[in-house]
């Protein structure tokens, strides 16, 4: 049982920092430009896969730097020549624009790659185990994981919160207006942020597609949960988008790792009464209800608290 | 949020040739959905009129969400996959119990079972509007989606819940064995839920609902909550997809739990967009295109929804109004008279803009098949994806075409100003 602890901690802070890496980049773009980016998991798919290809010709460490810039690179354009464009028609329009586009990575990307999962390796300089616990081997790479998010997540609070340059992101989160009336340019302002933030998602594709599944599906199965946490942090509070991507981190690592159900707590149900929704309840397992936990906790959160954990901005 | 920049509203007072012009407009379409089998009579062609028949319900649904009320919903297809399960339920109950329900009446069992869900979820769904909601359906659609193959009792798992529509009660001495029987099934409740809808656009709640789009917080001035309009509309939206869901069942005798996946419910986006949201005839004529494009495509090309996307991105940037809205901007200038100044132009841009889209049909058929080495047949022309000549000629018709294209479309901007300028002079465009 604290084998199983200790290793779905370390798994569940692991997974909960890959999202923070993704719902950082969403959620500052969100409030800077009131954009929710539908794409922005599929930025991640596309570090992922750029990664693959890179690793496969220059090796895993260029691969590591190259990836995300080209994501970050692809993000500019497409805030450059597609969002602010479509800026005129409305948020909803631009929400429609990034749907249509990570409809459109997706297929790209299973046209070029095919739609089975990649042979995405560990780099064989992280591939030993780094400790054991338990008589479990924890694998140097997921350390390394650990390490990138934790780096990035510090370089970042350093720029945003010490640096002149997070003081204008900072100003231009609540006051756009006014930062622009102050001599900033704002455009390229938002198109840097968009850059960035797309980068991040392809550094956490990078390091994430050896670890978990690198498939063309992988950006529609991690889209919803990416959004969930940014509901449930509170849309637009970066201290809510880190407590939630932790929270769903761990919630789901330890719901998977958790074999019980009720029927194993309370005993099995009388058989005559045959097959209904109550005997389907009573035996699903807790690691089977996993993927639909971070989506019940989404409606409790609307119930509870509309605004979601530190949100106080209305849309 | 945004301001809606159209309006679907008509002057409210109409001269009596107006209102024969709108009758005739129904009588038309009704007499068009009998007629229409009997000239194409094939097996597959009447398959494809019942799906898109059902499709243009489902879309039409979700204009009640996205076009009158502004809420943006990426998990519509919970209500359509519903609304199909209560129908093959209700089916197998009234064949197992001898109820006396005939077929036809199924379809609203199945809006009855999108209607409970919306009323259970939809009060809290409403709460907020504009993005927050958008995500919000996505996760209840993805919360749904992953239920129903946890209650394998109600949804039948992987496989899903069959029916046969057959063994229910007769009416008038039709079984709906037949294809042409169930179309005529379909059209009936098509034309039903088309009235029904359009006559709610015309109610009070139709209109408050243009106006909680529009700008919620004067509707909250003159008294009105946004959140149960939003609620009440979506309540609507939610019965009409069960509708189509419950003819859905009927049709395949199936019901699964793709019915309620992402896929569907990104297509009814799809549809309605590329259809037009600010016209009540924008979903029917996108729903239409959707359908059969997505029949037609799947046979040609394994990239089919990549075209959907290219095509659903295009109008998002260039045409926000959809098909609908591209075809009532020339409304103005066919009372002024000056759409002729317009068409020469339209003629010169036809050229370079078909040689563009070929470009980047080239180019993607290409790049998918180069793998599998598959020649491309473009228009009767053949191309092997692996040789060099395809590229060049993929490279010089996307950038040739891109660049003549762009001229000839400033050409049309030009003629249409000049154009509108002179309709606004006649008083016809405001």
């Amino acid at each position: 049982m604290l084998e199983l602890i200790v290793i779905s901690t370390l798994n569940g802070v692991l997974f909960g920092m890959l999202l923070f890496l993704l719902s950082s980049g969403l959620t500052v773009i969100f409030s800077m430009m009131g954009v929710l980016n539908f794409a922005h998991a599929s930025f991640y798919m596309l570090g992922a896969f750029f990664g693959f290809q890179l690793t496969k010709w220059i090796g895993f460490w260029p691969a590591l730097v190259l990836a995300p810039l080209l994501v970050g690179a692809i993000g500019m354009a497409v805030e450059r020549y597609g969002l602010r464009n479509t800026h005129k028609h409305g948020h909803v329009a631009e929400l429609l624009l990034t749907f249509g586009l990570a409809f459109a990575i997706e297929e790209i990307v299973s046209m070029i790659w095919g739609k089975s999962p990649l042979d995405y390796r560990v780099p064989a300089l992280l591939d030993f185990p780094a400790f054991t616990i338990f008589s479990t081997n924890y694998p140097a790479y997921k350390l390394f994981m650990l390490a990138v998010s934790v780096v990035i997540f510090v370089a970042l609070l350093i720029v945003l919160k010490r640096t002149r340059v997070g003081l204008i992101v900072q100003a231009a989160l609540t006051h756009p207006h006014m930062v622009g009336h102050l001599g900033h340019n704002v455009g390229r302002v938002f198109m840097a942020v968009f850059g960035v933030g797309s980068a991040l998602a392809g550094l956490a594709g990078v390091i994430a597609g050896p670890a978990l599944v690198t498939q063309s599906d992988m950006a529609a199965s991690l889209g919803p949960i990416l959004f969930v946490v940014i509901v449930f942090g509170g849309l637009g509070s970066l201290p809510g988008a880190f407590i939630a991507s932790l929270v769903i981190g761990l919630v789901q690592t330890f719901a998977v790792a958790l074999d019980g159900s009720l029927a194993s707590a309370f005993g099995p149900l009388d058989p005559s009464a045959g097959p209904s929704v109550l005997t389907d309840v009573w035996n699903v397992t807790i690691a089977q209800v996993a993927p639909i936990i971070p989506y019940m906790l989404l409606v409790l959160i609307l119930i509870v608290r509309p605004l979601g954990l530190m949100g106080t901005r209305e849309s | 949020m945004n301001t809606a920049t159209t309006s679907t509203s008509k002057a409210p007072a109409k001269p009596g040739g107006d209102g024969l012009r709108f009758y005739g407009v129904w009588l038309i379409g009704i007499a068009a959905l009998i007629v229409l089998p009997m000239i194409f009579s094939s097996g597959g062609s009447l398959t494809s009129f019942s799906l898109i028949g059902i499709a243009i319900v489902f879309a039409l649904s979700y204009n009640i969400l996205l076009g009158q009320t502004g809420l943006l919903s990426f998990g519509h297809a919970v209500h359509y996959g519903l609304g199909g399960f209560a129908a093959c339920h209700m089916m197998n109950a009234v064949v197992s119990h001898g109820w006396p329900i005939p077929l036809p009446f199924i379809p609203l069992f199945g809006g009855l079972g999108g209607l409970v869900f919306a009323m259970i979820i939809g009060w809290v769904m409403t709460k907020r509007a504009g993005t927050v909601f958008a995500m919000i359906s996505l996760g209840i659609g993805e919360l749904v989606a992953s239920s129903s193959l946890i209650l394998r009792s109600v949804f039948g798992g992987e496989a899903g819940i069959t029916t046969d529509r057959t063994a229910l009660p007769k009416m008038l001495g039709w079984s709906f064995g037949p294809q042409l029987q169930v179309y005529y099934l379909i059209a009936f409740w098509l034309v039903l839920s088309a009235i029904a809808m359009y006559a709610l656009t015309r109610t009070p709640l139709g209109r408050i609902s243009n106006a909680v789009r529009d700008n919620p917080e004067r509707v909250q001035f003159i008294g009105y909550d946004p959140h149960v309009v939003r609620y009440l509309a979506f309540c609507f939206a939610g019965f009409f997809a069960g509708v189509a869901g419950g003819l859905t069942a009927i049709n395949f005798e199936i019901a699964n739990s793709a019915l309620l996946g992402a896929i569907q419910s990104g297509l009814v986006l799809f549809s309605t967009f590329i259809g037009g949201t600010a016209f009540f005839f924008g979903p029917i004529l996108g729903a239409i295109l959707v359908t059969y494009l997505q029949l037609g495509l799947t046979n040609l090309t394994t990239a089919w929804q990549l075209y959907f996307g290219i095509i659903f991105i295009g109008i998002v940037m260039y045409a926000p109004g959809g098909i609908a809205g591209l075809l009532m901007m020339h409304r103005p200038l066919i009372r002024a008279g000056t759409l002729w100044t317009v068409i020469p132009s339209y003629l010169v841009a036809i050229v370079p803009t078909v040689a563009l889209a070929c470009g980047v049909i080239l180019t993607i058929e290409t790049v998918a098949r180069y793998s599998g080495g598959e020649a491309i047949n473009l228009f009767g022309i053949g191309f092997k994806p692996q040789s060099p000549v395809t590229w060049v000629v993929a490279a010089v018709l996307v950038v040739g075409g891109a660049f003549v294209a762009r001229l000839t479309w400033l050409r049309i901007a030009d003629a249409w100003d000049r154009a509108s300028t002179v309709a606004r002079d006649r008083g016809y465009l405001a």
